[in-house]
């Protein structure tokens, strides 16, 4: 009993070793195609519009009820120490460090990630791949790595635009509907904001866009080809991700406090 | 080809925003000021305490900001904290004998330089050090202080130990 349980412990270890390793061969394959493909834009830029341009309605949606709801969290904890000036410095601080990246990385594994995972899973499936490879088109070079450099480019500009709108949400409750004081709030903003908390978000959200681009392009690319290897391989690109953001988001906190 | 065009459209709208986006986080959100201008001079100024003095904060002049704080370094020759500040180069009519001190804005606020004119006739210019300063007020010495002296006018002369009430 204990043994078979044990056995079945090393047998996951192994499994999880495996494709950590899979991951990085993938990786550096990926960062080796960089320069080549960074020649061929016009693909890139379609991918851009696919993940980018397309996730800017939810992006924007999300950033402005997350910032709405901080500012009325926000309010009514700093009305307990009787600083609600600071509702400012607070929301913006939040959003660019950890809300910004985080919440942005998160609907971006749901919104892009999926659809990255599920058409590369589809292509396996329908044997476009196989056929490319018949032609003598490698289909890392072709298909995947537009995608995931369009990923990759996406996911900063997300995030700024994630925390821009984020601030005005948090500035519309704290302002208009909480009578926070306009200069107050913008003023404590920017003299506790500094260039270093900006860059801070940005880093992550790059972190973050290498990590979910990488995991949507990984599990759809290698997914079984089948209807139902293609559903799973979706499903698992949303399960990692998230857990590898949070965890990401944990080291890099933790790394440049 | 209008499908194309579409797609340029939508990613060159949503690259434009992304940019516009961090460019104003960068600048509007941050006490950091990317001037097209010349840049201003340096001062320098050597302060016992600077007390919670950050780079970036204000430097002002009854109230308007004239500058910033550029660099805050410990310097082992005078024993000092050594404060460079940047004034903006519309600002260069400050008399060499003017002085700066460190006040707070408001109860909580951050710490800001305050710069008041002198009278003399010759201006700061590049480089140039303060002569008179003024060190941030420490609030846990002017309680002690403060608490000392309520001790000493109870029992007469001695500085007496400060009893917690």
């Amino acid at each position: 009993m204990l043994a078979s349980l044990s056995r079945e412990l090393l047998h996951n270890l192994r499994t999880a070793l495996q494709a950590l390793g899979a991951y990085t061969f993938f990786f550096m394959r990926l960062l080796k195609e960089v320069p080549r493909a960074l020649l061929r834009f016009s693909l890139i830029v379609e991918q851009v519009h696919n993940a980018g341009a397309l996730s800017l309605v939810i992006i924007m949606l999300s950033g402005l009820f997350v910032g709405m709801v901080l500012g009325l969290q926000g309010f009514d904890l700093l009305e307990r120490f009787g600083s609600e000036e600071s509702l400012g410095s607070a929301a913006a601080l939040g959003l660019l460090k950890e809300l910004g990246p985080v919440v942005t990385a998160l609907l971006f594994a749901g919104r892009a990630g999926t659809a990255l995972a599920s058409e590369l899973g589809l292509m396996r499936a329908t044997d476009q791949l196989a056929a490319m490879e018949m032609m003598a088109v490698d289909p890392v070079r072709r298909v995947v790595m537009p995608r995931f450099l369009g990923g990759v480019l996406s996911m900063p500009l997300l995030a700024a635009i994630f925390s821009m709108i984020g601030i005005f949400g948090a500035q519309l409750v704290g302002v208009q509907l909480m009578g926070v004081d306009t200069g107050q709030f913008w003023s404590q903003m920017r003299s506790a904001v500094e260039f270093g908390d900006v860059l801070e978000g940005v880093v992550k959200s790059c972190v973050f866009g290498v990590a979910c681009s990488l995991i949507a392009v990984y599990e759809g690319y290698h997914s079984v080809p089948t209807a139902e290897g293609v559903g799973r391989a979706t499903t698992r690109t949303v399960v990692i991700s998230s857990v590898v953001v949070l965890l990401l988001d944990y080291m890099l906190t933790a790394a440049m406090l | 080809m209008r499908q194309t065009r579409t797609i340029e459209l939508g990613t060159g709208l949503f690259v434009l925003l992304g940019f516009a986006a961090l460019f104003f986080l960068v600048t509007q959100i941050t006490n950091r000021e990317f001037g097209l201008g010349d840049g201003g001079y340096l001062l320098l100024a050597s302060f016992e305490q600077v007390g919670g003095l950050k780079p970036g904060a204000p430097v002002s002049m009854s109230g308007v900001t004239i500058g910033h704080v550029e660099g805050i370094k410990y310097d082992f020759s005078e024993y000092k904290a050594r404060v460079t500040m940047r004034i903006d180069s519309d600002y260069n009519r400050i008399p060499d004998d003017s002085d700066a001190g460190i006040f707070t804005a408001g109860l909580l606020g951050g710490q800001y330089i305050g710069i008041g004119p002198g009278g003399s006739e010759t201006f700061l210019a590049e480089g140039d050090q303060m002569q008179f300063t003024q060190s941030a007020i420490v609030l846990e010495n002017l309680i002690s202080k403060f608490l000392f002296s309520k001790a000493g006018e109870k029992q007469g002369d001695a500085p007496a130990e400060v009893s917690t009430p």
